[in-house]
């Protein structure tokens, strides 16, 4: 019998469907980014990644059991640390850009600009959400946030039909920071050549 | 004999090997790599097909490590 955790690809789809009619569920979002990371924090490795990441089983379903995907093997400098290490960069920035222009909203330099950026470049005009009421900064991030969220399903479902199904995991940012986090925490456990040190696993 | 290798140093510890592995012979170090039980691994080639990093290869091993 299946357990619990292999049924959150319905909150991954659910998720992004919720989006269209409300935009405040994208803050439901960021359980995706803080779960991870403290995960990995307490030394519990990707645990998240390996068994409660719904997108990773929402592609696996897609690619795997409805053969959406082409199975080929992804580009070797995706899976290089530059690039992995610049996406996670390029990533941050925007993510940066988002948090600012929140802020801007907050203190009043700024409207609430109701538009999702699909991309970081393509506006979508997103004004059937009654956002009076929250705060206009709430809804800012909430705008904010689900253009990352979206931006990422896209390339990940991109890839997943190119490559295999899971590639998005290759260059996922928050995959990147946990992994990252994991090698800080045990590299002590870990030799050169990438091996595990006996006694230690 | 056919044996999973995985290039560690690459690997990006996403855990896709470990779900479909039928022997349950790989486990992900600590959220850095897969790492394979040499002894449960029957080269299946099931991790190999679905590694989307394409780092995982069943490859002949006649003495078992």
């Amino acid at each position: 019998m299946k357990k619990w955790n292999e049924y959150l690809w319905i909150f991954s789809a659910v998720y992004l469907v919720a989006g269209f009619f409300n935009i405040l569920f994208a803050w439901i979002g960021m359980i995706c980014f803080v779960t991870p990371l403290l995960l990995s924090i307490i030394g519990k490795g990707k645990i998240y990644c390996n068994s409660y990441c719904g997108r990773g089983q929402f592609f696996e379903l897609l690619g795997g059991r409805l053969k959406l995907s082409s199975n080929r093997n992804i580009p070797a400098f995706i899976r290089s640390k530059w690039f992995r290490y610049g996406f996670l960069a390029f990533f941050m920035t925007m993510f940066g850009i988002m948090i600012f222009s929140t802020y801007l909203v907050f203190n009043g330099t700024n409207n609430l600009k109701e538009v999702v950026t699909l991309l970081w470049t393509i506006k979508l005009p997103w004004n059937w959400t009654n956002t009076s009421t929250v705060s206009p900064w709430i809804a800012q991030f909430a705008f904010g946030f689900y253009s990352v969220m979206l931006t990422s399903t896209i390339l990940g479902l991109t890839t997943m039909f190119l490559f295999k199904p899971r590639s998005w995991c290759v260059y996922c940012p928050m995959g990147t920071i946990t992994q990252g986090i994991s090698m800080l925490k045990y590299k002590g456990k870990v030799k050169q050549n990438g091996t595990t040190s006996k006694g230690n696993s | 004999m056919k044996k999973a290798i995985i290039n560690q140093t690459e690997c990006v510890a996403c855990g896709a090997c470990e779900k479909v592995c039928p022997r349950k012979a790989i486990t992900i170090f600590h959220g850095i790599y897969a790492d394979v039980n040499k002894d449960l691994c029957v080269g299946c080639k099931k991790c190999e097909k679905v590694c989307p990093a394409s780092v995982i290869q069943v490859v002949q091993k006649e003495v078992v490590s």
